[in-house]
């Protein structure tokens, strides 16, 4: 065998190698998404969505809770992050820009992006749950808060590093001040990049179950008051599934169908946001 | 007037950017604080010590740590080769009319939450591991293969990213002189974009330490060490997660906090290492 046929075999090997580990991937992914698809809305009904939680074996049981509960402890995280992270992240792009101080922050939160959520619960835990003396959904909030944080803050500094400087100083010689530059002029330019970075921000949180566990806790029932513990879909979910009970564990496919379908529409439309901003 | 507006609105966003440092720094505080009286009670023991009995008041993290380190490894093993094998597809071997859908979907799919995962591990593959390898199927096996598919679209998204920073150049003159796909991937793509693939594979594995939901519902939180990979068995996080909501005495707390602190440390190293070390060289180069 020649040289050139060797290499060239050994090209064919790695490549249907190749090929091969890229269905194997998908195929796994696939079957997750399969799964979620089929077991979701076989469990997909109008009481879902009308019904509070109801003992097993109850007819009339539904996740009206968990999702109202979803809504109220994201929300609230959502209205404080996003805001604070978009100052920070403006502090960063504008202000800080390469000084040391920019930089450690830059690197924190990188660091805090892919650190373990469960942390963030159990220091929750220590200051807000244990003071308080029980679960409550402010606590749930407050460490989806933490770990939002990072994530808008970075993707603002990006977003708005991508806004030309020419348009700044453009403002500037008009005699516009710096504020009146930024809310103005920078904002504007980095809109659609600002609220993709919200989208992917509010989809991360949305998911988080571990920093919940012994935060916002779980009630089976419907509940409002944010200082009491509070449902949410995940920890719902992961309690309903690993119960004995079929009729729980298929709510719980229900709750994974609705906040899969939730997460995955936020991820499209943030993507959309980006493309249609690169088409222009 | 608008100076004072001006002013404020710059202290504002310095305070809250300060506040973000002030915050990791207060994390690591408490969990500290909270951790004292389990370093008193058990100093370095803690952290070789194999039993873990609540109703003795006599906590080992051993057991815990044995089981983020081995079923990290697993996770590692399998998707290491696959994520390889993902990104060579979509950076060099898919089509162009491919390359974007697949992309995209792997990438969805990292955005998928890891509870999702776990649950699916719980209905569908803890069958299979009881069918084929015996047991009860909550193992530390199931625990490593769910892990390993839960990182594996991140790892891939990564991974390619990285092999795609090598310019284009580089690749048409290996091809022009009369490289295979694979000669120019050993010999142009790897070495050039080594940095960012080695730093996505620790990121990877800075992730994969610290994950909870995945592993939760498929390990068993079994506080034992066992060579038989077919045993249910516990990790830092499946420890935290089942029993902080159970702890009564405060030893019993401090010891969780404790391990909440070990493992805050020990992925913000690995994350640091894989960023500092090996993904800012990629990009200075």
């Amino acid at each position: 065998m020649t040289h050139t046929q060797k290499r060239i075999i050994t090209n064919n090997i790695v490549m249907i190698l190749s090929a091969l580990s890229a269905i194997i991937g998908i195929g796994f992914l696939f079957w997750i998404l399969g799964v979620l698809v089929l077991n979701g809305i076989d469990a997909l009904s109008w009481t879902i969505f009308t019904q509070e939680g109801a003992p097993p074996g109850y007819e009339e049981s539904g996740l009206k809770h968990a999702l109202i509960g979803q809504l109220f402890i994201v929300g609230i995280a959502t209205v404080v992050g996003v805001p604070l992270g978009i100052l920070a992240g403006t502090y960063l792009s504008e202000y800080g820009q390469m000084s040391k101080l920019a930089q450690t922050v830059r690197d924190i939160s990188d660091i805090m992006m892919s650190a373990p959520s469960i942390v963030i619960g159990a220091f929750v835990y220590a200051i807000v749950v244990a003071p308080m003396g029980h679960f409550s959904g402010w606590a749930g909030s407050i460490a989806l808060t933490i770990i939002m944080l990072p994530i808008i803050l970075r993707t603002t500094d990006d977003m708005l590093q991508l806004v030309p400087s020419t348009l700044r100083e453009a403002a500037f010689a008009l005699g516009a001040s710096k504020y009146k530059v930024i809310t103005q002029i920078v904002y504007r330019g980095a809109k659609a990049g600002i609220l993709t970075g919200v989208l992917l921000g509010v989809a991360r949180v949305a998911g988080e179950t571990a920093p919940l566990l012994f935060t916002s806790f779980n009630d089976n029932f419907l509940n409002t008051d944010m200082s009491e513990p509070m449902a949410s879909l995940t920890v719902t979910m992961y309690n309903y599934a690993t119960s004995p009970y079929e009729d729980w564990q298929k709510l719980g496919w229900a709750a994974a169908f609705i906040l899969s379908m939730f997460i995955l529409s936020l991820n499209i439309i943030g993507r959309l946001f980006l493309l249609k901003k690169k088409g222009k | 007037m608008s100076i004072l507006i001006d002013k404020l609105f710059s202290y504002a966003t310095k305070f809250v950017a300060i506040a973000v440092l002030l915050l990791v720094a207060w994390i690591f505080t408490i969990l500290f604080q909270n951790s004292i009286d389990s370093i008193e009670a058990f100093g370095f023991d803690f952290l070789t010590e194999t039993k873990w009995a609540p109703n003795l008041e006599k906590f080992g993290a051993l057991p815990a740590i044995y089981g983020s380190v081995v079923s990290t490894f697993l996770a590692m093993v399998l998707a290491v080769p696959l994520a390889i094998g993902v990104a060579i597809f979509l950076s060099e071997l898919a089509p162009a009319k491919l390359k974007s859908p697949v992309g995209v979907s792997i990438e969805l799919l990292a955005a998928i939450p890891s509870v999702i995962y776990g649950m699916w591990g719980l209905f569908y593959f803890v069958p299979i591991v009881r069918d084929i390898f015996g047991g009860i199927g909550i193992s530390m096996l199931t625990a490593g293969i769910v892990l390993s598919i839960m990182i594996l679209p991140f790892m891939a998204a990564v991974t390619r990213d990285a092999m795609n920073t090598t310019p284009d150049i580089l690749k048409e003159s290996a091809y022009a002189l009369g490289g295979t796909k694979w000669d120019v991937i050993k010999d142009i793509i790897i070495p050039y974009a080594k940095a960012g693939i080695i730093g996505s594979f620790i990121l990877a594995l800075g992730r994969a330490i610290g994950e909870t939901m995945a592993v939760t519902f498929v390990m068993g939180n079994v506080h034992k060490i066992s060579f038989d990979l077919t045993e249910p068995a516990t990790s830092i996080p499946v420890t935290l997660a089942n029993e902080f909501t159970e702890a009564d005495t405060s030893l019993y707390y401090s010891s969780l906090f404790e391990l909440s602190l070990f493992l805050l440390v020990i992925s913000f190293t690995i994350i640091s290492i894989a960023k500092f070390y090996f993904l800012r060289r990629q990009r200075a180069a």
